[in-house]
């Protein structure tokens, strides 16, 4: 097990990858969270399996910068296998809080809505994210995070650079589901990387990908 | 003695320049020439088409000869340059009038209120290329002691890129702290760093000892948009473009990554060599016209630049060469060091964190970034800044967040050239060094004078 400096390249890849995993799985329209510091690195490698990385880092609220959380994960890179999503396993520190009252509000909200959703470009070019909007970016965050996992291996870096395009599809079920095309940020290649997700959610079911993929470049055209 | 009186009791009172976004002709000349030969004919039709010189006498540049009188107006922003061209060939000329506007307002009627309401630039939004074109042509009007715009080239789309010169009349010569920004188009923070930094030397110069002192000895040489093409395009196509807007293959792709264009180990990590990347190297180093113009001037200048800065956004790091190899830099400890020194001061604003390192080490490898070349070609101080923020908004920084990330990058920035003016003019007068020190010595020698 070698100890890496926290603050090189494979350390703070790990740990964003990480950060989406957690954002997947605790994410909700009232949560996201982005990778602030990384404390710790250790690198494993098994071999014939791949690289395991042993990280402490803290996470910071998308939306209130001072809410922190510190985290522990490993974070398995199968060998020669890019097409399988790294394995995850983490720890929150402490108890996340609790917005099931918001999520309520975003629900009913949304559930009374005469026509279905539909939004561009969130945040604008200018950064803004109109506050209505803001539980549908959070649901954007969660979701992208899922897709991010499934898609990171050692050598990339992704983070979600804005929601392009956002459109609600009426269920006769209790859940909302919304069509989303988003730009995923690839920090390497510094390729932006349009993709599509279906992002069905129900406050005491959470957060589910049900079909993504990959967009072709001009699909931004 | 009086002299001792007069430094400790004078307290520099600063009046910030405002100015308006108006059109005016402040400070636009009209030149007369008489070509003597053809090809001045030639040059200077060369030069009323691709500076659009607003042509007096005659009306159409093809009606320019050789022995006729030839009158132009030359906006005040190019005067410098027009008149540098002209000594270059070897043109003579006259200057027929030396402040249009002063003529207009001289012959237009008085009416009530001849004053112009100046309105305010806005530091704290992001503003779209012809804003800051005009803002550079301003801030020059409004400090001409202290500020002069230069041309440093020509981007693909031929539009003209300049460079600000903050030099305290003197009659040394300088050494050079040079910083740019906007090489990659969506990172908007950048050049509205670069801008505030500016309106934050100028506005405090008079006030600010630590300021008198560097200038003393250093010039600024700052850029505000070096990808100006990419910066427009990212204003009016496609907020994330990162390129520049040089075609290939037909018109069928377009860009090249700048920062991978620089000749510092060209093509060999991190890049691709296909048009349709982000991270496209060119056709060969310095294959594009906004390098090109970077690396004349500083290559020219180099043996007096003592620090390289690049601004880049996001993710909160200062960058230490190299990004194309992880052998590091001879002044590798000391680059550390003083990047670490910035980094705190940055953080004491608003606890924002950054990372320091080289980029090999901290992001992944890459050739051909401009900062690696400036290290490579002797510039001992040379440093990338990737500001905020760490994902969160990643390129599309709002605007609120302008002023607090700019007021803590200052502090970063300068704290990096008072370090380089520290090593390489140490001393210096005790006066300069800190107001209140400065002020209390000043006032312990006035007392010492009365009483004895």
């Amino acid at each position: 097990m070698a100890e890496l400096p926290p603050t090189h390249g494979p350390a703070s890849r790990a740990a964003a990858l990480a950060t989406a995993y957690i954002s997947h799985r605790h994410g909700s329209p009232g949560h996201g969270w982005v990778l602030r510091d990384v404390r710790r690195a250790r690198r494993e490698d098994i071999d014939g399996i791949g690289h395991k990385y042993h990280l402490e880092f803290v996470l910071e609220d998308i939306f209130e910068k001072d809410s922190t959380v510190n985290c522990t994960a490993e974070v398995l890179y199968h060998l020669g296998n890019e097409k399988s999503a790294p394995d995850v396993q983490f720890t929150i520190e402490g108890e996340l809080e609790n917005t099931d009252e918001a999520h309520n509000a975003f629900y009913n909200r949304i559930q009374s809505l005469k026509k279905e959703l539909e939004a561009e470009n969130i945040p604008d070019s200018y950064g803004n994210v109109p506050p209505e909007m803001q539980p549908i970016r959070a649901l954007a965050w969660a979701a992208s995070g899922y897709v991010i996992w499934q898609n990171s291996t050692e050598n990339t870096k992704y983070q979600l650079a804005q929601i392009k395009h956002v459109k609600q599809v009426k269920r006769t079920d209790e859940y909302l589901e919304f069509d989303y095309v988003i730009l995923l940020h690839e920090n390497v290649s510094q390729e932006i990387i349009p993709w599509q997700m279906t992002v069905l959610w129900h406050p005491q079911h959470g957060i589910e990908v049900t079909q993504n993929s990959c967009q072709p470049k001009h699909a931004l055209d | 003695m009086l002299l001792f009186l007069g430094m400790a009791f004078s307290l520099g009172i600063l009046i910030p320049g405002k100015f308006s976004l108006k059109l005016q002709y402040d400070g636009d000349q009209v030149l007369h020439i008489v070509p003597e030969t053809l090809q001045q004919v030639q040059h200077l039709q060369h030069l009323c088409s691709t500076l659009l010189l607003d042509l007096w006498k005659p009306l159409l540049p093809e009606d320019i000869r050789a022995g006729e009188d030839l009158h132009i107006r030359v906006p005040a922003p190019l005067v410098q340059e027009v008149k540098d061209s002209l000594d270059q060939h070897t043109i003579s000329y006259k200057i027929l009038i030396h402040d249009v506007q002063e003529l207009v307002d001289q012959s237009t009627p008085e009416t009530s209120s001849q004053k112009q309401i100046p309105e305010s630039y806005s530091y704290t939004q992001y503003h779209p290329m012809e804003e800051i074109y005009t803002w550079m042509a301003q801030i020059q009007k409004n400090n001409s002691e202290l500020v002069t715009q230069h041309y440093l080239g020509e981007t693909v789309e031929n539009r003209t890129i300049y460079y600000l010169q903050i030099s305290q009349p003197s009659d040394k010569t300088k050494k050079i702290i040079w910083m740019d920004c906007g090489i990659h188009a969506r990172e908007w923070i950048s050049p509205a760093f670069c801008q505030w930094f500016v309106k934050e030397i100028l506005q405090n110069y008079e006030s600010d000892p630590k300021i008198r002192k560097f200038l003393q000895n250093i010039d600024l040489y700052i850029l505000p948009v070096l990808n100006i093409d990419g910066y427009i395009y990212s204003w009016e196509t496609a907020r994330l473009w990162r390129k520049n807007r040089s075609p290939h293959m037909n018109g069928t792709c377009y860009g090249t990554d700048l920062n991978r264009n620089f000749n510092s180990s060209w093509g060999t990590l991190g890049v691709s060599y296909n048009c349709s990347s982000e991270i496209f190297c060119g056709t060969g180093p310095e294959s594009e016209p906004e390098t090109r113009a970077v690396v004349q001037l500083i290559e020219r200048k180099k043996s007096d630049i003592l620090c390289y800065l690049t601004i880049h956004s996001y993710g909160q790091y200062i960058l230490t060469p190299y990004g194309s190899t992880t052998e590091p830099p001879s002044n590798n400890e000391e680059l550390m060091r003083v990047a670490q020194t910035a980094a705190a001061a940055l953080t004491e604003k608003y606890g924002t964190s950054y990372e320091v390192g080289p980029t090999s080490l901290i992001l992944y490898s890459n050739s051909g970034s401009s900062r690696d070349w400036a290290r490579m070609i002797g510039i001992p101080f040379s440093y990338t800044f990737e500001l905020r923020d760490k994902g969160t908004y990643g390129f599309v920084l709002p605007a609120d967040q302008i002023q607090p990330t700019c007021e803590e990058t200052m502090l970063a920035v300068t704290a990096i050239i008072d370090y380089v003016d520290q090593k390489y003019f140490p001393g210096g007068a005790t006066m300069l060094t800190s107001g209140s020190l400065g002020l209390s010595l000043c006032l312990t020698a006035v007392l010492t004078l009365i009483v004895t």
